[in-house]
């Protein structure tokens, strides 16, 4: 899909999350603050994909960084006068950043299992941090009273949640376009030959270590941003954006979606917390059976997810190569 | 002249067991050099010592003059050591030209570039396309490495090691798994290979080493037995005894 033999116009179809989007907006008013969940977890999603179906890099801990960007939110609006959102909005960022970093330069030397532990060992560690700091988190009573001010001093965030409907909107649209950037340059390039095949890319002399380092901290602080803006539209901040579940969520969303197709990450998330709405409020104690079903049919029949499924059932939405740009 | 790629004394042991015994090996620029040696004379091992993936017990590896023993892989490539791997070792789902231009961003220093497409890097394509074009497979462009004939693909792992534009440029075993009637067009390739670029290869077709390299190291169990021209060596009794022995007894 990306690559040096990749056509790297938008077509059409990409811009249909967009259309339905603002179309959702329109013709659903009273489900907004679900439909600004949605958004935020497309932005965690993506984040996630950048990492797990470009570079390989399988993880269990990315809520370490969504947890991260929520609490730094919620901090600087409950505890201090920072209250403007987008100041919010890039302190999570920059802290998730370092996080990524730190993180990242320690456990990317290793591989497979022990990496997959190491991650989720971190973010089982910010979750204990979380719990145990009270007088800065709430623990687990939650930070409530998070003040965010209107956005660029004129858009308050109203009841109906439109301001917070079209601010993640607004957000995750950056977000998306700093991805599809990044997939289709050279970078993107490198970075599925790393996942195609680490030991060739290191015998064409690129510092492999390196360079998942790089995009391990470009995704923490995407996910931060996401943990952000979760904050932002609930004024409030709980233990449930750390550790294993919310974790394990977003990857299920990606798989359900699909894996290192960019779109996948729109997809999943739509589905996983519409099923999720849906079933929660008929069977509140069973509603993960469902998503539970919906994920072993996904791996056992669809295992490139329901964009996969879209490929076999309609063919022409495919992106495919463009022959006139490889050939040349 | 000054030697291209040289090792000093180089030791490798594991345990009590030695695999590279005090092994002294000169390439000059522009070498046809081939290391040849029965199962398990530690030929590979040498050959992952030289491109940092194994490091040495004791001795040096100089590359250009510089020591690199301790100098990490990718640095290595960037200083001109190239390879071609016995297993062949593709981006099988990739088109050929992605195949070639990962390595020549690599070198350009252009793939951390995050923002114009790789696609309109134009020039990195071109010349993918020239090593593409001058190993006969130019037509495969677009065409994934894994729908491609085995013989290509070993054509494939010599065009990327061309995009590196190495001075030395170690070819491990690169008709390995050939059919015998294409291994022709491996070795008409290599003759084409450009002649500044030093070039040790490893092979156990005896055809293709004596027809290629114009000099000769024979490996024993870790260590150099003789080094020669090819004449000397199809002659060299101890070679016979030890090595052609097994295949002409």
């Amino acid at each position: 899909m990306s690559g040096y033999s990749a056509d790297p116009r938008i077509r059409w179809t990409e811009w249909l999350p967009w259309v339905l989007a603002i179309g959702f907006f329109f013709l659903m008013p009273g489900y907004l603050s679900l439909g600004a969940r949605i958004l935020i977890f497309i932005l965690f999603a993506l984040s996630l994909d950048l990492i797990l179906g470009y570079a390989g890099i399988v993880t269990l801990g990315h809520s370490a960084f969504f947890g991260l960007g929520a609490y730094t939110a919620g901090a600087l609006g409950a505890h201090t006068g920072i209250t403007d959102p987008l100041l919010q909005l890039a302190a999570a960022a920059a802290l998730s950043a370092l996080l990524g970093l730190a993180t990242g330069a320690v456990i990317l030397r290793t591989r497979a299992l022990t990496l997959l532990m190491l991650t989720l060992a971190i973010t089982a560690i910010l979750l204990e941090i979380a719990n145990k700091w009270t007088s800065m988190t709430g623990g687990a009573d939650g930070l409530s009273g998070v003040k965010v001010d209107p956005i660029l001093g004129m858009f308050r965030f109203d009841l109906y949640g439109k301001t917070a409907f079209f601010y993640c909107l607004a957000v995750l649209f950056v977000g998306w376009l700093v991805v599809r950037r990044i997939i289709y340059s050279p970078y993107g390039a490198m970075l599925t030959g790393i996942r195609e095949n680490s030991t060739r890319m290191h015998a064409v002399g690129a510092p492999v270590y390196w360079r998942l380092v790089m995009i391990y901290t470009i995704s923490a602080t995407m996910a931060g941003t996401a943990g952000a803006l979760l904050t932002q539209v609930n004024q409030f901040v709980g233990l449930n954006v750390l550790g294993l579940e919310p974790s394990g969520d977003v990857l299920v969303m990606l798989i359900l979606g699909g894996v290192g197709r960019l779109y996948g990450a729109f997809i999943g998330p739509v589905v996983y917390i519409v099923v999720q709405d849906t079933l929660a409020k008929q069977y509140p104690e069973y509603w993960y059976l469902g998503i539970g079903l919906l994920l072993i049919f996904v791996v056992l029949f669809a295992r490139g997810g329901i964009l996969g499924l879209l490929d076999k059932w309609l063919p022409f939405l495919r992106p495919g190569r463009s022959a006139k740009a490889s050939a040349r | 002249m000054a030697a291209v790629l040289e090792t000093r004394s180089l030791c490798k042991s594991f345990g009590a067991l030695t695999v590279a015994d005090r092994i002294n090996f000169r390439l000059e620029p522009g070498a046809r050099h081939a290391l040849i040696g029965p199962n398990g004379a530690g030929k590979t091992t040498f050959v992952n010592m030289l491109m940092g993936q194994l490091a040495p017990s004791s001795g040096q590896i100089l590359l250009a003059g510089e020591d690199v023993t301790r100098v990490p892989q990718s640095a290595r490539v960037r200083r001109g050591l190239g390879r071609t791997f016995q297993v062949t070792t593709l981006f099988r789902n990739l088109p050929l030209l992605d195949n070639v231009a990962l390595g020549i961003a690599e070198r350009e220093g252009v793939a951390v570039h995050m923002w114009k497409p790789a696609s309109r890097h134009q020039e990195i394509k071109d010349e993918a396309m020239t090593y593409l074009s001058a190993l006969g497979i130019a037509d495969d462009a677009a065409t994934r490495v894994a729908d491609l004939a085995y013989g290509k693909q070993r054509l494939v792992e010599i065009a990327i090691a061309l995009g590196l534009k190495p001075k030395v440029l170690l070819l491990d075993e690169p008709a390995a798994g050939v059919p015998s009637h294409e291994s022709g067009i491996i070795l008409s390739n290599l003759a084409k290979l450009p002649p500044e670029i030093a070039i040790l290869i490893i092979e156990h077709d005896m055809d293709l080493v004596f027809r290629f390299a114009q000099r000769i190291t024979v490996l024993v169990q870790g260590s150099v037995l003789v080094e020669a021209p090819p004449e000397e060596i199809a002659r060299d009794k101890r070679v016979h005894q030890v090595y052609l022995g097994e295949q002409h007894a």
